[in-house]
């Protein structure tokens, strides 16, 4: 085991510490109650995804993937393209998250996912005891 | 923040740079870093700023909301459009070497003209997403405030 | 990437670990979005490290730009000021994101050394891409290149995924219209 990690540590650093972040944004998905606080975690989970897809385009010696005399290694530029449309999908896609939120807060006059389910629950009573 | 003089002059500055700068980044995103996502964040955070210091009104009388939503769909059809125009030139669907003289022209004529759709799109889109919260009425009944102290 | 990069590199991401850690903990709203403002920023600066110039570009622009902008609009329309306490540690949770990363971390150890040019990754269509692209299409910026057209019928789904969500986002909030906002909001 500490044979791998310090044969691996320098090239696949970038892979363990994007894992890592990606797990501190999935824990604030789940632990948190908060709905504006889980689409924050999202985020981080989301950037941490990106973070690895970048990491693996990177090649060694190369450069930004725009031709240019006297340059003949570039970094891939595949998975650069598919994380450039993924940002801004992302970002319209939070919004959307955003939006359903603002809805939540205006019915039910909280965002916390216990209170939520607790008026539901209080709801769903009164009605089969009016029947 | 319409009073605050600072904010004021400096939006007044900054604003025309910023919309500079997203026309550059749109037209020569084919030569450098750039492209129509970027363009369009940037020309529309660049719209949002003035939102943000004059107001909603200003901003709706600057670009009226239904252009808004005329340029957002206008990029859509701009794109597809492109790829419908290669297939009725006698190519594939999206495949732009048949739209110009040679198919190195027609390729590059049609990245122009789809990155200028994505711009279309990501500009208008993101001010329409603004504008839908911005505009929202605020709820009367605190949510959170209270919970500062359990 | 030559040493100093390698160095940026590691300090970025311990920077953006200790961000990511810090709003897990942090209670106060107006805090995260700040520090997830700063979150994107260093991203992008990564991405730059990483020689990826346009998704740093869109990264700057989108995450410390218009996403918290949004963020911060949420936050006043909902009136959230502070998410409940959830310091104690959550053991179920826990389990899962340990079981999950211990599956990513051993399913990591078979990719590619980072950086290997001879990695299949590099070596499938993105060698007929980077020698190519400048020929075929006369646009010297590969990733526009590969965006616009080698893979347009990709770029055109996410155009219709942003264009839907604006759609999704006024019919749930209205279209901010003026008129609207004073009357009949349920």
């Amino acid at each position: 085991m500490i044979d791998y990690i310090s044969s691996h540590w320098v090239s696949h650093y970038n892979y363990w510490a994007t894992i890592v972040i990606m797990m501190i944004g999935l824990y604030t998905i789940i632990s948190h109650t908060n709905l504006i606080k889980k689409i924050a975690g999202l985020n981080i989970l989301q950037a941490g995804v990106f973070l690895m897809y970048i990491s693996m385009g990177v090649v060694t010696d190369g450069t930004a993937p725009i031709a240019a005399e006297g340059f003949t290694i570039y970094s891939n530029p595949l998975p650069q393209v598919l994380m450039l449309t993924a940002i801004v999908v992302g970002v319209a896609t939070t919004a959307l998250a955003f939006a359903f939120v603002v809805r939540i807060s205006e019915t039910y006059h909280t965002v916390e996912e216990d209170e939520l389910l607790f008026q539901d629950k209080l709801q769903s009573s009164e009605e089969t005891e009016e029947w | 923040m319409k009073d605050n003089i600072i904010l004021r002059i400096v939006a007044k500055m900054l604003i025309p740079l910023i919309i500079l700068f997203a026309l550059y980044v749109q037209f020569h995103g084919d030569y450098s870093p750039g492209g129509g996502f970027q363009a369009g964040i940037i020309f529309s955070s660049a719209l949002i700023l003035y939102r943000l210091i004059f107001g909603l009104e200003a901003g709706d009388k600057a670009i009226p909301r239904p252009v808004l939503k005329l340029i957002a769909s206008l990029g859509v059809l701009l794109y597809t459009g492109t790829g419908v125009a290669a297939l009725f030139m006698g190519g594939e669907f999206l495949n732009y070497s048949v739209l110009a003289d040679t198919p190195v022209h027609g390729q590059h004529m049609g990245i122009i003209l789809v990155e200028l759709g994505v711009g279309f799109t990501v500009a208008a889109t993101m001010l329409l997403i603004f504008d839908s919260f911005a505009g929202r009425p605020l709820t009367t009944q605190d949510a959170g405030i209270e919970k500062q102290h359990d | 990437m030559i040493d100093i990069d390698i160095a940026i590199n590691m300090l970025l991401l311990l920077f953006l670990i200790a961000m990511a850690t810090t709003i897990l903990r942090l209670r106060r709203m107006l805090a995260v979005a700040m520090i997830l403002s700063l979150y994107s920023l260093l991203t992008a600066g990564l991405f730059m490290v990483m020689d990826a110039p346009d998704v740093a570009f869109t990264e700057a622009a989108v995450g410390s730009g218009v996403s918290t902008v949004l963020l911060l609009v949420t936050l006043t329309l909902t009136r959230t000021h502070y998410a409940k306490n959830t310091a104690r540690l959550q053991w179920r949770p826990l389990i899962i994101v340990l079981l999950t990363g211990g599956a990513l971390l051993y399913g990591v150890h078979d990719i590619a050394l980072m950086g290997d040019i001879n990695a299949p990754a590099h070596r499938h269509v993105a060698d007929h891409y980077i020698a190519e692209a400048r020929n075929e299409t006369g646009v010297p910026n590969m990733v526009t290149a590969v965006l616009a057209s080698y893979r347009s019928f990709d770029t055109l789904g996410e155009v219709v995924v942003i264009f839907a969500a604006s759609i999704g986002v006024m019919l749930l909030l209205g279209d901010g219209r003026r008129e609207h906002r004073d009357g009949d909001t349920p």
